[in-house]
């Protein structure tokens, strides 16, 4: 316990939070981002509707604007879609399912590039070799192509109807497979600078095994970095699955993310509906925006000498 | 003698890459759907496609179908489109010269709006240009490249009506057989504006960035506070002496980017409906178009593999500082 409180002790006092609340950009986008995650967490009891549940939506509301233009309705603040759902309803359900894929992809990508790159950076040699050289390709590729492909490939070969069911999980493993190559080098560069020091060499002379003195000794070392590719990368996994899904290789209208809202929108905007693409729209772009200005501020207290620029 | 080393290294593991690519759509090419039924429907008797089966080598081992599946590919033979009714790399040389005019124009626009504001980025750090180019550049990133496009369409197509807002118009021009482009009419010109600015919209602030830290790094080098000391003109000092050696890093970079152009094609051209590569992928994932799939994945792997490659040894070529991966050091 005591341990404990002289953790978070050293946590309030630190430099970081320091920095953090003198800095108003950073204050905003942290705001923001919580804003949305409880928003996406509380969407069951904030929205009027369930948007997928097929016997809470009226076709004969559908495409009602915005409440302050004319021909609004108070029931839906920002209008309804062409099937007829409450557009916020649908909104903070598909902010959900964005956040959702995004969090658990990049958990995918982080234990696979966490395992790659200690066990590259600790044993060197001929491991070390391919998987680096593995991340190679695999990142002048560009992780997108790959996705795409995979998904495409996925979605022809099951059918389009089950691949509606899968598509959740699909979308974690591929942007979740796509992008361990950012995590394993970043993990590799600290674990060859790490293990140089004399820390490492105690270990080593107490007996510890291999295993032990990666993930008790080196890993806790390589953290900061890790934070900060993990922000730019819950972004990136967020950008992509919409992606996805606006080329019709994600989440399926019936169980919209934020990506399928803006695509099922798209064809109206000819019409006149421009609200079921701007909404949504919105929503994903002031997300992105206030985890990768978290992320760049991380990045300059940090300063693990990641990126140039 | 490291050089050539090194060389054959290089090619060797584009071709071991190509040889996974093949395997992979080899195995597209057998898990997706059943290819008799395509060729014959429903109406024959099981015998006669189990005779069928064996005349068209279906039953051979997998080994043997894959060696004879890379020789056809080798020879440019990939298959024939199940929609389209043409061999399939035909169908992909008709789409080709209608990405290469996306590509291109995003290019350009790249060059021109990136050169200028990232060197002035890095010599004028304090402006409020440099800030605002700063600033604009991590909302660019923020916003995905089909977004950028469906706000285009909206404000310059649907509301304003000045650009088209899909396709490639009509007056293209014929410069060889079978390539057409729309950079040398009006019409043409304007069904390229609102695409190319989509598709470049992604990677201005990448650049933007880029020559800005690499400029910066140059700046405060010997060399360079040397050509101060011998009183140079700024300009020559800037545009001559620093520019020239920010390129390099650039240039590398931008080479390594194509593979990210052609992933963002796949969006930019969906939503322009633009009759290029990634617009055609799109159509046939959907109407599950195999050999197009597979021709597809095919000759993207290709243009990775062989512009990476190219990248890579002219690198090593102007930049002899480089270490070479299997050369002793």
């Amino acid at each position: 316990m005591t341990h404990l409180t002289a953790r978070l002790t050293a946590l309030l006092g630190s430099d970081v939070l320091y920095r953090f609340r003198r800095d108003p950009v950073a204050l905003t986008a942290f705001a923001i981002l919580v804003a949305f995650v409880l928003a996406a967490l509380l969407a069951p009891w904030l929205s009027s509707m369930n948007p997928h549940d097929p016997a809470q939506i009226d076709i004969m509301n559908s495409e009602i604007p915005p409440v302050w233009t004319s021909g609004g309705e108070a029931a839906f603040p920002l209008g309804t879609d062409v099937q007829g759902r409450d557009l916020l309803s649908a909104i903070l359900y598909g902010l959900r399912i964005s956040i959702v894929i995004g969090v658990f992809a990049v958990m995918v990508q982080m234990t696979l590039g966490i395992v790659i790159g200690l066990v590259s950076g600790y044993l060197g040699g001929k491991v070390d070799a391919f998987f680096m050289r593995l991340a190679d390709i695999q990142l002048a590729m560009s992780t997108l192509m790959l996705a795409i492909i995979a998904l495409a490939v996925f979605k022809a070969a099951v059918g389009a109807e089950f691949y509606e069911d899968m598509a959740i999980v699909m979308l974690v493993l591929v942007i979740g497979f796509a992008e361990w190559p950012q995590y394993a080098r970043t993990i590799r560069a600290s674990v060859l600078a790490e293990k140089k020091k004399e820390y490492v060499d105690a270990a080593r002379v107490i007996g510890l095994s291999a295993p032990t003195i990666m993930a008790r000794h080196i890993l806790p070392n390589t953290l900061s970095p890790l934070l900060v590719i993990s922000t730019v990368q819950v972004a990136n996994a967020i950008i992509s699955e919409a992606a996805l899904s606006f080329l019709g290789l994600g989440m399926p209208v019936t169980m919209p993310s934020l990506g399928s809202l803006i695509s099922s929108g798209f064809e109206y905007i000819f019409s006149g509906a421009w609200w079921i693409t701007t909404f949504p729209s919105i929503a994903l772009i002031t997300l992105i925006l206030a985890i990768n200005l978290l992320g760049d501020w991380l990045r300059d207290v940090l300063n693990p000498r990641l990126f140039k620029g | 003698m490291a050089i050539v080393a090194f060389l054959i290294k290089r090619l060797l593991q584009a071709v071991l890459v190509m040889f996974v690519i093949s395997l992979i759509g080899f195995s597209i090419q057998d898990n997706l759907g059943d290819p008799l039924r395509e060729l014959v429907g429903q109406a024959v008797s099981e015998a006669e496609r189990e005779a069928l089966r064996d005349r068209m080598g279906l039953n051979d081992p997998f080994l043997e179908q894959y060696w004879r599946f890379l020789g056809n590919a080798v020879q440019g033979d990939l298959g024939v489109s199940y929609h389209f009714k043409r061999p399939a790399l035909d169908v992909i040389a008709d789409k080709f010269p209608a990405t290469v005019d996306l590509v291109i124009g995003a290019a350009i626009i790249i060059v021109l709006v990136s050169v200028p504001l990232g060197c002035w980025c890095a010599i004028q750090p304090r402006s409020w240009l440099s800030q605002a180019a700063m600033g604009a550049s991590i909302v660019g990133i923020s916003i995905p490249v089909f977004l950028t496009a469906i706000f285009l369409i909206y404000l310059f197509s649907v509301n304003l009506g000045w650009l088209p807002s899909f396709g490639r118009g009509e007056s293209l021009v014929e410069i060889v057989p079978g390539w057409k482009t729309g950079f040398l009419t009006g019409e043409g010109i304007s069904h390229l504006v609102l695409p190319s600015i989509a598709l470049s919209s992604i990677f201005l602030p990448l650049f933007i960035r880029l020559i800005r830290s690499e400029m910066m790094e140059v700046l405060e080098q010997d060399y360079i506070r040397y050509a101060w000391a011998k009183g140079l003109a700024p300009r020559r000092v800037w545009f001559l002496h620093a520019f020239k050696n920010t390129l390099l890093p650039v240039i590398t970079v931008g080479g390594v980017q194509i593979g990210l152009m052609l992933a963002y094609t796949i969006l930019t051209e969906t939503v322009f409906q633009w009759p290029g590569l990634g617009f055609m992928f799109i159509e046939a994932v959907t109407r599950v178009d195999t050999p197009l799939i597979i021709a597809y994945i095919i000759v993207v792997g290709l243009i990775f593999v062989v512009t990476n490659t190219v990248v890579d040894l002219i690198y090593t070529l102007v930049n002899p500082t480089v270490r070479l991966v299997g050369a002793p050091s």
